[in-house]
């Protein structure tokens, strides 16, 4: 118990801090329960309400566990084959969920990272004042979703809202569809546009200036550059915020719960609002647990064949 | 493909580079100015409209054509929602939003701060694989814990209590990636001299390492204290009673109950707004930051 931590070079640690072992003297680190201590209260509420829940909605989708009921006997997979089966009580709603979380995602993911895409090569140019717009652009991701659900469910109210009123229009944003899918897309981008515009802009900035100097020696033109320095050197920084808007825009349940209420009829009832409903209102836990797994497997297969046909794309 | 060979499109380029003073590029300065300028409009106009609503009539709120100003200003919408024992107590529930995003802005630091100095600096047998297990949670969708999380949260007693809201947010593996990649990063030479001179772990931690990244913990604080304001999902499940909830929660309720009352409903939204809008506009330095680096982890 004894034996002093050393320097002595820690091979097979996978982590390791480029500063840590800056130097091989012996000397007296730490006792070997120090590293641990520090961890530890972390590691209690990691396991509490990471780890546990993660193994718990396991055991609970593998039975039939109503918070309401005494006994929650063993079912196995019925929960996961409840979702299959078309003759099942939550087949309908489950599928319609996901079918309304496939459509905002698929409508929202383009725009969410096209127009950032666009508005960072705006503000990487040099010109007074970009810090400010910078920080313009992101203001609307500080406000929560119950402010911009709303501020959102006002501004496009069909009789009384702003944005009719300001078109001359009378459409019926939130309850006819496309309409309700366009305004929920369109809130959405709103909001949270600034994130991906600051995570692309930090990227740009780390495209050494040469590559840019060098094209334009060879006579490229603005777009050329974007297409041939640009995008290139943001390939890791594409992936990975293309990969987080898919999770976020398969997230979504606040804007369609406040602005549409999951109308008109169900058509904007996502995925975890059926998956909340059924859990936290319904208290039919086991069944809301295997939905939640069952929609984390099709994203995370998702975001593999995502970052496999990304991977493809390499030039030449 | 690459740009050496690729030949020139159009003979736009040929032009001079830095062209100042040509019309041409005088126009287009223009355009970028109209257009930066209209792009304000859209992300400062929604804010600013929530506030100008807030303080006109309801009848004005929704007359048709709508009025830009109000046509005289009243903050009666807010008289009701700051008395602390209203069917409505926005009041309250701001202090509950505060007292709820303070604490877990606290813990979040306390924990992650230490986790991650372990994880950066110190040697022990398990550490790259306790590493990659708590990263490898940033990529679990959140929502899987959402459930069985209510249920342990029953266990421990913490339904409709402060705790549900600070604690379970603390275990997310965020803070501590980002905090151990910032303390990783910095030069080993003072902590050596700090060992010879006889300091132990904790005083290195306490009185180097973390004076050394104030904004490193600047920014996972503003983050931590942001994202636990504006929880939406949790809270209206984890909570029951009116005088327990937090803004984003009662938000909701108040939206039920007031329905065609755009006042009063946008006087909600503005006073769970202004914290926020007042913490970035101090802190934006922050959050930009915070958020950048989150993004060159790939």
């Amino acid at each position: 118990m004894a034996s002093p931590t050393t320097t002595a070079p820690a091979r097979g640690d996978a982590a390791r801090g480029p500063g840590a072992r800056s130097s091989p003297t012996r000397i007296r680190r730490h006792a070997p329960w120090t590293p641990y201590a520090f961890m530890a209260p972390f590691l209690v509420i990691f396991a509490t309400f990471i780890l546990a829940p993660a193994a718990l909605g396991i055991w609970m989708s593998l039975h039939d566990w109503d918070f309401m009921l005494p006994n929650r006997p063993f079912i196995g997979l019925d929960n996961y084959a409840a979702l299959f089966d078309s003759t099942s009580a939550v087949f309908e709603m489950f599928w319609n969920g996901m079918r309304a979380t496939a459509i905002f995602t698929v409508a929202s993911v383009p725009f969410l990272v096209a127009i950032p895409l666009g508005l960072a090569v705006l503000l990487n140019r040099k010109f007074p004042g970009r810090t400010v717009f910078r920080a313009i652009f992101f203001m609307p991701y500080v406000l929560g979703v119950a402010v911009i659900g709303l501020l959102f469910r006002f501004m496009l109210d069909p009789n009384i809202g702003i944005v009719n009123g300001l078109f001359g229009t009378s459409t019926p944003w939130i309850t006819a569809q496309p309409w309700a899918w366009i305004s929920l897309v369109a809130m959405t981008v709103w909001w949270t546009l600034g994130f991906n515009t600051i995570i692309y802009l930090a990227g740009m900035q780390d495209i050494p200036g040469e590559l840019y100097d060098a094209a334009r020696v060879d006579g490229a033109s603005v777009w050329q550059q974007f297409r041939n320095v640009t995008l290139p050197g943001l390939r890791t920084v594409h992936l990975f915020v293309v990969t987080i808007t898919i999770l976020a825009s398969a997230n979504m349940f606040g804007q369609a719960l406040l602005v549409t209420n999951g109308g008109p009829g169900d058509s904007t009832r996502t995925a975890l609002i059926v998956m909340l409903a059924e859990g936290l209102e319904r208290f039919r836990m086991g069944s809301a647990a295997a939905m939640s797994y069952l929609l984390a497997v099709i994203l995370g297969i998702v975001s593999i064949v995502q970052v496999l046909a990304m991977r493809e794309r390499r030039p030449r | 493909m690459t740009v050496l060979t690729r030949p020139e499109a159009g003979s736009r380029s040929a032009g001079p580079r830095h062209g100042a003073g040509a019309p041409g590029a005088l126009l287009r300065q223009g355009m970028f100015w109209l257009f930066l300028l209209v792009l304000t409009v859209i992300f400062v106009g929604p804010i600013v409209w929530m506030f100008l609503t807030s303080i006109k009539t309801n009848p004005e709120a929704t007359s048709v054509p709508p009025t830009l100003l109000p046509s005289s200003p009243t903050f009666s919408a807010y008289e009701g929602l700051l008395r602390l024992d209203g069917a409505y107590p926005v009041l309250r529930w701001f202090l509950n939003s505060l007292l709820a995003a303070t604490l877990h802005m606290v813990l979040v630091l306390a924990v992650a701060s230490t986790a991650a100095y372990a994880l950066a600096r110190l040697h022990f047998r398990g550490r790259g694989v306790l590493f990659v297990v708590i990263v490898s949670t940033l990529f679990v969708p959140g929502f899987v814990f959402l459930i069985p999380n209510y249920l342990i949260i029953d266990q421990l007693g913490w339904l409709d209590t402060v705790w549900a809201l600070a604690v379970p947010g603390a275990a997310g593996a965020f803070g501590v990636f980002f905090l151990r990649q910032f303390f990783a990063m910095l030069p080993g030479e003072l902590e050596e001299a700090a060992l010879i001179d006889g300091a132990n772990q904790w005083q290195i931690f306490t009185r180097i390492v973390l004076p050394n990244s104030k904004p490193a913990l600047a920014t996972l604080a503003v983050l931590s204290f942001l994202s636990n304001w504006n929880d939406f999902v949790w809270p209206i499940y984890v909570l029951f009673s009116p005088e327990r909830l937090t803004l984003p929660a009662g938000l909701r309720l108040l939206q039920g109950a007031y329905t065609t009352d755009y006042p009063v409903i946008m006087a909600g939204a503005f006073v769970a707004s202004v914290p926020v809008l007042i913490l970035f506009l101090f802190t934006q330095r922050y959050v930009i930051e915070g958020v950048s680096r989150s993004g060159l982890k790939g």
